[in-house]
C-alpha cells in the first residue's frame, strides 16, 4: 500500500496532563495499513497512557485521534472498538473464572451484535463456538478452550488476550506488552503466533523485550517524557545515538 | 411576623442541636470510609452503644452523668478496636458486598441486645437536676440540656478539627486520605493509623450518641432507623472531609427540623430528594476530595 | 463452578433442577395446613431470584430492591381498593410494568454512578418511597396499609380460598412460569454478557459492550419481576402494609440470596425456603434471638462460607469425590 494511503490510525497533537504533569505532549502519530510498527521508550515514557487514549478508555486533554480518517476523538471505547479498533492489556485482562471458550466467544458475540439475545441458549451458537474455538487453535490452545482461565499458566493466559482481539475482527491492533511476565521459554510461541498475524491487520505492538521489537517491527517510535523522539526503521534507530542514551544505554530492559 | 420569628429562632435552635449530634456521631464514619473505603453500615451500632451505656451506668449502677458519658466514650471506642482487630480488618480488601453484608450482620444482632435490655421501649435518660429545666437567652427560655448539648458537641468539634489540622496525628490522617500508599511509603504505619482513627470514630459516635439520646431515642432499631441519615451525612458531606459532613450535619438537622415544624405532611421527603439530586450533581458530595 | 451458562457448556436441565417443583408439589398434598406460608416462600424465591439477577449475574448492589416489590404490591392493592378492579392477571401485568417502568427510570440514574454512591442512591429511593408510601394516604392508606383487597377468581373458577390452596397453585405457576424465562436468559449471551460485566468490566468495554445499556436492560427486568412478587404478595394476603417498602425487607432478600448463595438460580430457591421456615419457627417464640441470630449467620457466611448453602454443599460433594 503506498504511504499516500488513509493512515489506520493516526493522531495530531495529542496531548494528555494530569493536573501539572503532562504525559503525552503533541503526539503525532501514524499506523498505516498493514503496518508492523513498535512504539518503545523508557518505563514512565508514556506508552500506555497513549494507548489508553487511542482506544478511548483515557480522554485526551487537547489534539485529535483519527481512524481509517475517521475522528474519533470524542467517541466512546464501544463505538471505537465496533469501528474495527482492538488491544490487548499490559496485564491481563481475562474473565478469570470462565473458560477460555468463553473468553473469546463474549467479544465476538459483542462484534456480531448477539449480546442481547435470551431467549437462546449461548452453547447453541454454534458459529460463534466454532469461531471462537479456530482463534484458540492458532494460539495452540485447542486442548485448554474448555479450561477457566484462572488454572491457566500466565503465558497462555496472554496468548488468550490476543485470541479475544483477534475475534473482534480488528483492522487496528494495539499489543501492550504482550510478552510482559511471560517466562522466556514460553514467549517464542507468542512470538510464533505474532509472526502470523494477518497481514491486512495494521498492528501496534509496545514492548520492553528489544529482540522481540526488532523481529517483529518494520518501523519504529520511541517516545520519552511523552514525547516522540523520533521514528524510523529498525536499523535506524538501533543506530540513533540519541536512543541509544535514553533507552538501549539503560540496559534495556525495565 | 412575631410569631414566625420565635418559630424560626426555635427550629433553629433545635435544628442546630440536632445537626451537632448527627455531626459527632457521623464524622467517624466519614473519615473511617473515606480513609480506609470500608463501607460500614453499622456506624449506628455504636451510637446505639453509647446511648444504651449512658442510661445503663446511670440507671442501673448510679455513675454520675460525666462520668457516664466518658465511659460512653471509652468502652465503645475500645469495642470498635476489638471489632476491628478482629473482623472489619479481615475485609479491607474484600470488596463492597461482604462489606455490607457485615456490618449489617452487626446491626442486627445489635438489635437483638439492645431489645435484651430494654425491650422495645426506649432505653430511659436520666438527667441530672442541673440539666433540667430552662435558661433564659436573650429574653426567651431554652432547655438548659439543648444549649449545653450544642456548647459541649462545639467543643468536640473544634478539639476535632485542631488535632487534625495542626497534630501529627491529623496530618498523617489527611495523608493516608489522600494517597494511601504514598503514605505508607514514606514510613507511615497506617495499620496502627486505621485501629486509633477507626477508634476514635467510634468513641465519638458513641459520645454522640449517648448525648443525642434525647433528639435521637435510644430504641432497638436505631441502628437501622438513623442508618440512612448518618450514610447521608457523610454521602452529601463528602468522604474524607471533615467540614463538609459537618455543614451537611447542621443543613440536614436544620431541614428536618423545620419540615417537621411546618409541613409535617412531606415527612423527611424533601431531605431525601435533595441528597438524591445533591448525589446526582456532585456524585463524591459537596465538599469530598475523592471521586 | 459458581457459573453456570455460557458458551462452553450445555444447557440442558438437569435431574437436580426438577427437585425443587417435586417438593413443591410433594409440599401441596402432604402439608396443607402450612400452604400460606408455602406461598410466602414461593413469593420470596421470586424476589429473591429477581435480587440475584442484578447482584449476583451482574454485580450490582443495592439497599433499595424493596422498591421494587413495594411497589407490586401497592399497584395491586390500589387497583383492588381504589380503582376496583379486581381481576387477578390485569393486577399481576400492571404490577410487573410499573415495577418495571421505576426500574428503568431509576436505573437510569443509578446505573450512572457507582461503589458508595450507587448505594446511597439505593437506600435514599428507598427511603423516599418509603415516606411516599407513608404520607401519601389518599392513595396508600398511610401507616395502615390498605386492607380488604379483593381477587376475582381465576379464570372465573379458582377462588383465593382462606387455607391458601388456589394462592399456593397460582404463585407455583407464576413462579414456574418466570424461573423458566430467567433460566433461558441466565444460559443466553445476555447471561454470558452479564457475567463479563461481573467479573471484568474493563474487559468489557474493550470488547465494544456499552456496559452502562446492558446494566440498564437487567435492572428493569429485574425491577419488572420484583414486582409480579409484590402483586403476589398483596393477592394471597389480600391486604397491602407499609412494610413491603421498609428495610427490613431489603435487608431480609439480600440475607436471604446470600445464605443461598449468590450468581446460581438455585441460590435464590434455598435461601428463602431455609429462611422463612426457620423464621416461622423461632421468630415469634424467641424475636431477640431471632434478629441475633440472622445477623450471626451473616457473619458466618461472610468469614466462612462466601458460597451460601449451596457452594458449602458443592464444597463438600467436591471433597467426598476427591476421598
Amino acid at each position: 500500500m503506498s504511504a499516500l494511503a488513509t493512515p489506520a490510525l493516526e493522531t495530531q497533537m495529542l496531548c494528555k496532563a494530569f493536573g501539572a504533569l503532562t504525559v503525552a505532549d503533541d503526539i503525532n502519530f501514524r499506523l498505516e495499513q498493514g503496518a508492523r510498527h513498535a512504539l518503545i521508550g523508557p518505563n514512565g515514557a508514556g506508552k500506555t497512557t497513549f494507548v489508553n487514549m487511542l482506544t478511548g478508555a483515557l480522554p485526551s486533554s487537547s489534539g485529535r485521534i483519527f481512524m481509517n480518517g475517521e475522528d474519533i476523538t470524542t467517541m466512546s471505547q464501544a463505538a471505537r472498538t465496533q469501528r474495527g479498533l482492538g488491544r490487548t492489556f499490559q496485564i491481563t485482562s481475562l474473565f478469570r473464572s470462565l473458560p477460555a471458550l468463553d473468553n473469546v466467544a463474549m467479544g465476538i458475540a459483542e462484534r456480531e451484535g448477539v449480546a442481547l439475545r435470551m431467549w437462546k441458549p449461548a452453547s447453541g451458537y454454534s458459529a460463534i463456538r466454532d469461531e471462537a474455538m479456530s482463534h484458540l487453535e492458532k494460539m495452540g490452545l485447542r486442548d485448554e478452550a474448555l479450561t477457566v482461565v484462572r488454572d491457566l499458566p500466565y503465558g497462555k493466559q496472554r496468548l488468550i488476550e490476543i485470541a479475544i482481539a483477534l475475534g473482534l475482527k480488528p483492522k487496528a491492533l494495539l499489543l501492550d506488552e504482550p510478552a510482559a511476565g511471560v517466562p522466556s521459554i514460553e514467549s517464542g510461541r507468542i512470538l510464533d503466533v505474532l509472526a502470523e498475524l494477518p497481514k491486512d491487520i495494521a498492528i501496534l505492538i509496545i514492548e520492553h523485550d528489544m529482540e522481540l521489537v526488532f523481529r517483529f517491527a518494520e518501523r519504529i517510535t520511541v517516545l520519552v517524557q511523552g514525547a516522540v523522539l523520533t521514528e524510523g526503521a529498525p536499523d535506524q534507530i538501533a543506530n540513533d545515538q540519541r536512543v541509544r542514551d535514553v533507552y538501549l544505554g539503560e540496559g534495556g530492559h525495565d | 411576623m412575631q410569631a414566625f420569628l420565635s418559630s424560626l429562632v426555635s427550629v433553629l435552635f433545635h435544628g442546630v442541636a440536632y445537626g451537632m449530634i448527627l455531626y459527632v456521631i457521623s464524622v467517624g464514619l466519614s473519615v473511617t470510609m473515606g480513609l480506609m473505603g470500608f463501607v460500614n453500615l453499622a456506624h449506628g451500632v455504636f451510637a446505639m452503644a453509647g446511648g444504651l451505656l449512658l442510661s445503663t451506668a446511670m440507671g442501673r449502677y448510679g455513675v454520675p452523668f460525666p462520668l457516664a458519658l466518658l465511659l460512653a466514650f471509652v468502652v465503645v471506642a475500645v469495642a470498635s478496636v476489638v471489632l476491628e482487630r478482629l473482623l472489619y480488618s479481615k475485609l479491607y480488601s474484600a470488596g463492597e458486598l461482604p462489606q455490607v453484608l457485615f456490618t449489617m450482620g452487626l446491626i442486627f444482632m445489635s438489635i437483638a441486645v439492645a431489645r435484651y435490655l430494654y425491650g422495645t421501649q426506649a432505653a430511659p435518660l436520666f438527667l441530672p437536676d442541673y440539666l433540667k429545666g430552662q435558661i433564659p437567652l436573650f429574653g426567651r427560655d431554652f432547655p438548659t440540656f439543648r444549649v449545653v448539648l450544642i456548647i459541649f458537641s462545639g467543643l468536640i468539634v473544634a478539639a476535632l478539627w485542631f488535632g487534625v489540622e495542626r497534630t501529627r496525628w491529623g496530618a498523617m490522617v489527611r495523608a493516608a486520605v489522600d494517597n494511601r500508599d504514598m503514605a505508607q511509603s514514606v514510613g507511615i504505619n497506617t495499620n496502627r493509623l486505621f485501629m486509633l482513627t477507626f477508634a476514635l470514630g467510634s468513641g465519638l459516635a458513641g459520645l454522640g450518641g449517648a448525648l443525642g439520646s434525647d433528639i435521637l431515642p435510644v430504641q432497638s432499631t436505631y441502628p437501622l432507623e438513623n442508618l440512612v441519615y448518618f450514610m447521608i451525612v457523610v454521602a452529601v458531606g463528602g468522604l474524607g472531609s471533615l467540614s463538609g459532613p459537618f455543614i451537611a450535619a447542621l443543613l440536614i438537622g436544620i431541614a428536618d427540623t423545620a419540615t417537621k415544624y411546618w409541613l409535617p405532611e412531606l415527612g423527611a421527603f424533601l431531605i431525601y430528594a435533595a441528597t438524591i439530586a445533591v448525589l446526582l450533581w456532585r456524585p463524591q458530595g459537596l465538599f469530598g476530595v475523592r471521586s | 463452578m459458581m457459573h453456570s451458562g455460557g458458551y462452553a457448556r450445555g444447557s440442558r436441565i438437569g435431574v437436580l433442577e426438577i427437585l425443587p417443583w417435586l417438593v413443591a408439589i410433594a409440599a401441596f398434598f402432604l402439608l396443607p395446613e402450612y400452604l400460606s406460608l408455602g406461598a410466602r416462600i414461593l413469593i420470596f424465591i421470586l424476589f429473591t431470584l429477581s435480587l440475584d439477577l442484578i447482584l449476583g449475574y451482574a454485580g450490582i448492589i443495592t439497599l433499595g430492591h424493596s422498591v421494587f416489590l413495594g411497589l407490586g404490591a401497592y399497584t395491586a392493592g390500589i387497583l383492588s381498593v381504589k380503582a376496583g378492579i379486581h381481576d387477578p392477571f390485569l393486577q399481576l401485568i400492571a404490577g410487573a410494568a410499573i415495577g418495571a417502568g421505576f426500574g428503568a427510570i431509576t436505573g437510569a440514574v443509578v446505573l450512572r454512578t457507582k461503589d458508595l454512591t450507587q448505594l446511597m442512591l439505593t437506600l435514599a429511593i428507598a427511603a423516599i418511597m418509603m415516606e411516599v408510601g407513608n404520607k401519601a394516604n389518599w392513595l396508600t392508606g398511610g401507616a395502615d396499609g390498605l386492607p380488604g383487597v379483593q381477587v376475582n377468581p381465576l379464570f372465573g373458577v379458582f377462588e383465593f380460598d382462606f387455607i391458601g390452596k388456589t394462592g399456593y397453585v397460582y404463585c407455583l405457576v407464576v413462579l414456574f412460569i418466570v424461573w423458566f424465562f430467567v433460566r433461558r436468559m441466565v444460559y443466553s449471551p445476555f447471561g454470558a454478557m452479564l457475567t463479563g460485566i461481573r467479573e471484568n468490566t474493563a474487559r468489557m468495554h474493550a470488547l465494544g459492550a456499552p456496559v452502562y445499556k446492558r446494566l440498564l436492560v437487567v435492572y428493569t427486568i429485574s425491577a419488572g419481576i420484583a414486582g409480579i412478587a409484590g402483586v403476589l404478595l398483596t393477592q394471597t394476603t389480600q391486604s397491602v402494609g407499609l412494610n413491603v417498602l421498609s428495610f427490613e425487607i431489603a435487608g431480609d432478600v439480600l440475607v436471604m440470596l446470600i445464605l443461598g448463595g449468590v450468581g446460581r438460580i438455585y441460590g435464590a430457591f434455598v435461601g428463602p425456603t431455609v429462611y422463612l421456615i426457620a423464621h416461622d419457627e423461632l421468630a415469634k417464640q424467641f424475636p431477640e434471638y431471632w434478629s441475633f441470630g440472622v445477623g450471626f449467620l451473616l457473619l458466618i457466611v461472610v468469614f466462612f462460607a462466601r458460597g451460601g448453602i449451596l457452594g458449602l454443599i458443592d464444597k463438600i460433594s467436591a471433597r467426598v469425590r476427591k476421598s
